[in-house]
Parts: structure tokens; sequence; C-alpha cells
């Protein structure tokens, strides 16, 4: 740690309305992993965004590598040694890796000689990856080596990275924790954006704090509790979600041996998966993206159909009943994908909450729709939610990824439904709306719900979760209650079938 | 009826001519859709090209300048779409749509003063040795030199869209706008540039119809080529190869079709006339049963700032 690489003063960017950036500067040094830490909203996608060329400072200035720095564009900021793996993968699922991987070089070789580039830096820094894969047959962890790998081809000087291990086993978090120490020890700096505080204590040298666009502290993240880190990015004292004892009642939801074929060619099969959940019972699923996560969610949302015994609530059978029918009985869904699945992003709040609210709260009457009662409706939610959007006119596509989130998990809470079932309720929200989404399921279990959460993130499921499972390939694992579990052992559920599959391919 | 009229030899002569306006429109709407763009205005530049093609060849007396023509009013008309959907964001299919309907009654104005006479006739091809060889010479050596543009053009979309980098960029951009943006590459022009290159295509597609194929003026002469090449696109799964033999397909079954007629084959005339379509699209479908699909961003309008 000797020069610093990139220096970052007064940076400023405001949008109509908007102040997304102001005045930040920070340094950052050759061979560390900064983190960069903030809400959602607080500046950190805009603040990379300038560092990477795709928009330009309204003030500020940077320095990089002592020369100052100035990019236009993307191609810029490559050229001068900059590399960024993006939150949203930019891939192509049509097109191999090594094409993938040369359309992110300005001069890539031919793509005989860069497949034998790729396995030659896969190899070096444990990165197994077979160039002529298509992306879209990809788990998430290897799509992400692909990013990686297409940045390493260039040689950076700095590497950002905008929440990587989001999506990502633990196993998979701790090969890529190595890649990253690799390539610090050989003079790269990493800036490192992360909403898991744990993780950038231990993998990060300094910590830059941003609220509401200014920086607001920077610390060192391993002499700080992961709480001190969340209460400097909200500014207020954080509130941890609290479990009240609850007495389980009946069984609420179960499932006996449900297969379904997965509708999609990606997809992944559902096989015989049982499980049973209780009144006022957290059940968490955990399991790595794409191994059943969101077939499940539709076979207990009523998208996809089964057998009638294969889904029984207080012991009906309902594995024929679509949609509707199960939400007049109380079974609620709230999908992962927001825009799109969850909430119509063109479409007003006031619209969206009609969309799934109507039958439950009497939005409708003989077919005629009561816009009041459904702003109400809607503000209620905005209201008790936090939900930060000028009213419920806005479009669903306006508000932030995490407001969103929490429109559409409020939604489901408020009509009071008997069983819940949401699937990753918490991702890309920040640690106090997260706090405040959990202690909503948690308070909705104590009023007897029975609460499925299914997600990817281990430290939310072990927070909240009476008992865990995991899916794997489409089949649950033994479910355990989550007080005998440590993470280690959760890793191994998750993952420990699913590299063998991969052994014998 | 008279079977043995037919000769096989000149049926498949034609084969290539009745195929080449479908197979220049096609491959032109092929690189376009590769590049994420929905454009379904292909009649109305088929038609344009036409008669701007028509206008120009009978007023210089050169075929191959009309030709050109074609080429540049199939682009001009192109040119307005690019900026509707690519500039001012404007929703594809109804510009599409309304390009057509401009196409036809644009080229209905200009062609006014054109109905009623022959255009200057188009070189053929004739290669010393090949063009003389028995029954193949006949075949594949005595065409126009239209019939090869067209193949020449087919196979350069394939190579450039699977070998070369700018073949890479194009698919990247049809496949993820997004993602090509964030990695610096210009979707907006790139797409520009595949527009008018359809544009022209299409242009060059509807002067074969009116200066070789028929040739004549007539409004609406091109009669549904245009919705043909886009149907054809889809069902070859966006494979230039496909797109050739669906194209000469439909050539051929138009041509066996048309001889039928002619030696009174005892099947009503309006089948006969709607069995090319039929045909081609029948096998073009139980072809593209594999896996292949669209370029994902196929027809969304693409804006910098999201």
């Amino acid at each position: 740690m000797t020069a610093p690489v990139l220096s970052i003063k007064g940076l400023t960017k405001a949008y109509p309305g908007v102040v997304a950036n102001s005045d930040v500067s920070f340094e950052v040094m050759e061979g560390e992993v900064h983190a960069l830490l903030g809400e959602n909203g607080a500046g950190k996608s805009t603040l990379v965004k300038m560092i990477y060329g795709l928009v330009k400072p309204d003030h500020g200035s940077m320095t990089f590598q002592g020369k100052a720095y100035a990019p236009a564009e993307p191609r810029a900021a490559r050229a001068a040694g900059v590399a960024m793996v993006f939150q949203h993968f930019s891939l192509f699922d049509a097109l191999n890796v090594a094409e993938n991987i040369a359309l992110g070089m300005e001069h890539p070789p031919r793509l005989a000689d860069l497949a034998g580039r790729i396995r030659e830096v896969s190899e070096t820094y444990g990165l197994p990856l077979d160039p002529f894969r298509t992306v879209g047959d990809l788990s998430a962890g290897e799509r992400q080596r692909v990013e990686i790998i297409r940045c390493l081809l260039q040689d950076p000087r700095l590497l950002i990275m905008d929440e990587p291990t989001s999506v990502l086993t633990p196993q998979e978090v701790e090969i890529l924790f190595q890649t990253l120490r690799k390539l610090t020890a050989e003079g790269v700096a990493i800036l490192y954006i992360s909403h898991k505080l744990e993780e950038i204590r231990t993998l990060c040298d300094t910590a830059t704090i941003l609220r509401l666009g200014k920086k607001v502290a920077t610390c060192t993240p391993a002499d700080t509790t992961a709480r001190a880190l969340a209460e400097m990015m909200v500014g207020t004292v954080l509130h941890t979600p609290e479990r009240s004892g609850r007495a389980l009642g009946d069984v609420a939801l179960e499932l006996s041996g449900l297969s379904i074929r997965s509708p999609s060619a990606f997809g992944c099969s559902l096989k015989q998966i049982s499980l049973a959940v209780r009144q006022g019972e957290v059940l968490g699923l955990g399991g790595v993206a794409g191994n059943g996560q969101d077939e499940l969610l539709g076979a207990l949302s009523g998208e996809l159909r089964s057998g009638p015994d294969m889904v029984r609530m207080h012991g009906k059978a309902i594995g024929m009943l679509g949609p509707m029918e199960r939400r007049r009985i109380g079974l609620l869904c709230a999908p992962e994908e927001r825009l799109g699945h969850a909430a119509a992003p063109d479409m007003s709040l006031t619209e969206n909450a009609m969309l799934t609210g109507s039958l439950r709260e009497g939005l409708e009457r003989r077919g005629f729709l009561d816009w009041g009662r459904a702003r109400g409706f809607a503000e209620a939610i905005i209201a008790r939610f936090d939900v930060r959007t000028p009213g419920p006119g806005n479009a669903a596509r306006s508000l932030s990824g995490g407001n969103l989130q929490k429109f559409v998990i409020g939604r489901e809470v408020m009509q009071r439904p008997e069983v819940l079932v949401v699937n990753q309720p918490t991702w890309g929200v920040d640690a106090s709306a997260a706090a405040a989404i959990r202690q909503a399921l948690l308070d909705l279990a104590a009023g007897g719900t029975a609460v499925v959460v299914i997600s990817q993130d281990l430290d939310e499921l072990m927070e909240i979760a009476d008992r865990f499972g995991a899916l794997n390939e489409g089949r649950l694992s033994r479910i355990r209650p989550t007080s005998e579990l440590n993470i280690e052992e959760i890793g191994l559920m998750m993952g420990g079938a699913h590299d063998m599959e991969v052994a014998h391919v | 009826m008279d079977l043995s009229s037919i000769n096989p030899i000149l049926l498949l002569a034609s084969l290539m001519v009745a195929a080449t306006p479908l197979l220049l429109a096609a491959v032109g709407e092929l690189v376009v859709e590769k590049a994420g763009v929905l454009n379904l205005g292909v009649e109305g530049m088929m038609i344009t090209g036409a008669i701007c093609g028509f206008a120009i060849a009978v007023n210089t007396g050169n075929p191959l300048l009309g030709v050109l023509a074609a080429a540049a009013g199939g682009a001009v008309l192109s040119l307005l779409f690019a900026l509707l959907t690519q500039v001012a964001l404007a929703n594809q299919v109804a510009s599409g749509l309304g390009l057509t309907l401009f196409g036809l009654g644009l080229s209905a104005l200009i062609g006014q003063g054109y109905q009623g006479i022959r255009p200057p006739s188009f070189p053929r091809l004739n290669i010393p040795g090949l063009s003389d060889m028995p029954v193949l010479g006949r075949i594949l050596f005595s065409h126009d030199l239209m019939v090869y543009l067209g193949l020449t053009i087919v196979a350069g979309v394939w190579f450039m869209l699977k070998y070369t980098r700018a073949g890479l960029i194009l698919r990247a951009v049809g496949e993820n706008h997004e993602a090509a943006h964030a990695l610096g590459y210009k979707v907006v022009r790139i797409r520009m540039m595949a527009i008018l290159f359809g544009g022209a295509c299409a242009g060059m597609g509807g002067a074969y119809i009116s200066l070789i194929r028929v040739p004549q003026w007539t409004e609406g002469m091109t009669a549904g080529i245009g919705w043909i090449a886009l149907a054809l696109v889809v069902f070859a799964s966006w494979k230039p190869w496909r797109v050739l033999l669906g194209a000469y397909l439909f050539g051929g079954v138009t041509v066996i079709q048309l001889n039928l007629q002619a030696a009174g084959v005892a099947i009503p005339v309006e089948y006969l006339a709607m069995s090319p379509y039929l045909i081609t699209i029948l096998v073009l479908v139980i072809m593209s049963a594999d896996k292949s699909s669209a370029p994902a961003s196929l027809g969304r309008i693409f804006h910098a700032s999201r």
C-alpha cells in the first residue's frame, strides 16, 4: 500500500430533483480493497458510473495513477486500466463465454487464441470456465466468473465490483475472496460495493461511507462492528428484528411429493418436495439461484398447477387452484422479480395495489373497480412500510429497487394472509429497510400466519427462520431447526450435492 | 392437361429469378432484426425501391444506375423509420406499419407517369465456359448480375455475423442492448446502420421485381413479398442460409404452380396461388422447431438513461 491509484476530489452529480453525489472525495490505494457503503439511493452507483465513464460529473476531478482522469466513455476508462463487474451481469445469454469476453475487450485476439488465454487466466485464479459454453446455461457463480475474467484479461489497475456476492453460495464467496486477495497481492486496487457488512469486515481494508450522496465517514471495517457500520450508513440507531415467543398452531401449508416440470428451458424442475409449515412459523428455504426457487414459488402461488393433493392448505387439496382462488383462501405470494412479476412496471402504485389486493381488500364490486379504496390501500402501504415516493400515482418503475420491494412485500403483508410466501424479500434493499421488512414478516408470524421465506441471503434466513431447508437441483434437503445449524453446514446443504453433479458431467 | 410442356431446366432457372426479390428483402431484414430492431416496413421499402429504380433506369437508360437508386430509395425511406424509432423512441411496430403504408402511397405518387413503359433490359451474365455447360450452365450460370449479388449478400451476411467482430457487436446489441451500452458500444448508431442496410436490400429487392422479373411498373406490384420476407426471417430462425433455403423454396413453388396453371391442372387456381405461401411456411415451421430463438432485445426500445 503505497501510492493512491485513484483519488477523487469534490465529485458532484445532480439529476433533475436529486443530488446523487455532492462533493465526494476519497482515495483508493494500490493493493487495497476499498469498500463503498451506503443505503439504496446513497449515490454509490452514480459514483462508480462516473469512475467508469458511463456518467459525466458536474463538478470535481479524478486522478488515476498520478494523471488527471476524466473518462468520456467506458472505453477510455478501460484503456486507462479501470475494469468493472456489474451488479446485474452485463452478459449476453445467447453468446458463448469467449464471445462475451471478446465484446468487453478493446483489441481481442482471434477467438481460438482468446479461448486459450481464458483457460490460462481462469486456472491461474482458480476460476474454472469453459470458453465455448453458452452463457445462458451457466449458473450465477459461473456467470460472475465470466465477468471477472473479462476484467482480468485487460490487466486492470482498479477493479470495481458492484454487489458481487449477492448471488453466490458461501463456498463461492470464499473462492471469490481468494481471487481478490491474489489480485491485491499483485497491486491491483479493488473498489467493492456490498450490503453485506460482515463480508466487508473480513475482506476490506478501508471503507468509505456515503449517506444521501455525501461522504460521511472513512473507517477501517475490521476495527468497527457491523452494527456501527450500518448505523453510520443510516445515520440513526439501527433496530434489529425481534423474535417474540410464538406458539405454533396447526399445519397451515403442506406439500407432499410435489413434482413439477419447469416451464422454461433453462429452469429447474421440482422433484418430490415435501414440507409442512405451521401457523406462526417461519420456514426459510435457501439455495443457489436457479435450483427451483422460481418454480416452487410458482407452484405455491398457483401459476404452476400440480396434482390437487400435492399442495394442501389447512388440510384441503389446493394444487389445482389458480392464483386468484388461492388468494381468496389466504395464500399470498410475493415473487422475486420486482419489475414484471411482482409489479407491472408502467402502472401506478395504486393500480399495482389493485392488481393483487382487489379480492381480499374489497377493491372491486360486481366487476367495477373502486379506485378510491385502491388509492387508500396504496397510501396505507406507503405509510406503513415507509415507501419513498411522491405519491401512489407514480409508476412502479420510477421507484428505486429497495423502495419498490418494500411496496410489493407490504402489499401482501397488509392483506392479512394466512400463508405468505416470499422470494428474496430483501434483495437489493439497504440495511434499515431490510430490517423493517424482516420485522414485518416476524410480526405477521407472531399473529399466526405461516410464512415461507425463499432467500439466498443466509444471514437473513438465520435471523428470521425457525427451520431451514435448502433447494438443490429441484430437490429439498432435510428441514432442520435453524438454532442447531451454522453457516458451514448450510453451505454444504446448499452446494454439496450441486458440486457432485458438476463433477460427473 | 399437358405436364410435358414443363421444362425442368427452365423451371430450375426461373426458380432463382423468382426467389431473388424475397431473398434480398429477407436478408436485409435479418440483419435489422439481429440488431434488435423489428422493421415491419419491408413492403413499403420494397415498393419505394421498385419505383425509384424503375424511374432512374428509364430516365438514364442504365439499369445498373436504377438498382443503385433503388437501394438509395429504400435506405432513405428506412432512415425515416430509424429516426422515428431510434431517435424519437417511437413504437417499432406502429412505425413499421406506417412506413409500409407511406411507401405504398409514395410509390404510387412517383409512379404516375411510368405506367405502361418498358424499362431498359438488364444485362445477362455470360461467363464463357460456365454458361455454355449443358444443363448446369442454363440453371446456374446464365442469370443477371442481381441473382449473384443476392447470393453474395447472403454469404457476406453469414460470414460477417459468424466470423467478424462487427458481426459479434451487432448480435450483442440485438441480444442485450443495455449490456452492450454498458460496455461502451453505440447502440443507436449500430442500429441505424443496420436499418439503413435493411432498407437498401429491400429497395434492391423491389427493383428486381420492377426491372427484371416483371418488368414494368404497376401500383402495389410487390404484392406482399415484403410480408413474406418478414415471416421468412422468423421461420428461418434468424439464420442466413435458412433464409436462402426458404426463399428458393418459395420461388420454386411459385414457378411450379405457375407452370401447373399454364398446363391446366384440375386444381382451382386459388389453391395453386396460395401454395407457395403455405408450403414455405410449413417447411420453415418444421425446421424452426429447434431451440434457436429471437434476439432477446428484438423490438424493445432502447434509451441510454435506463
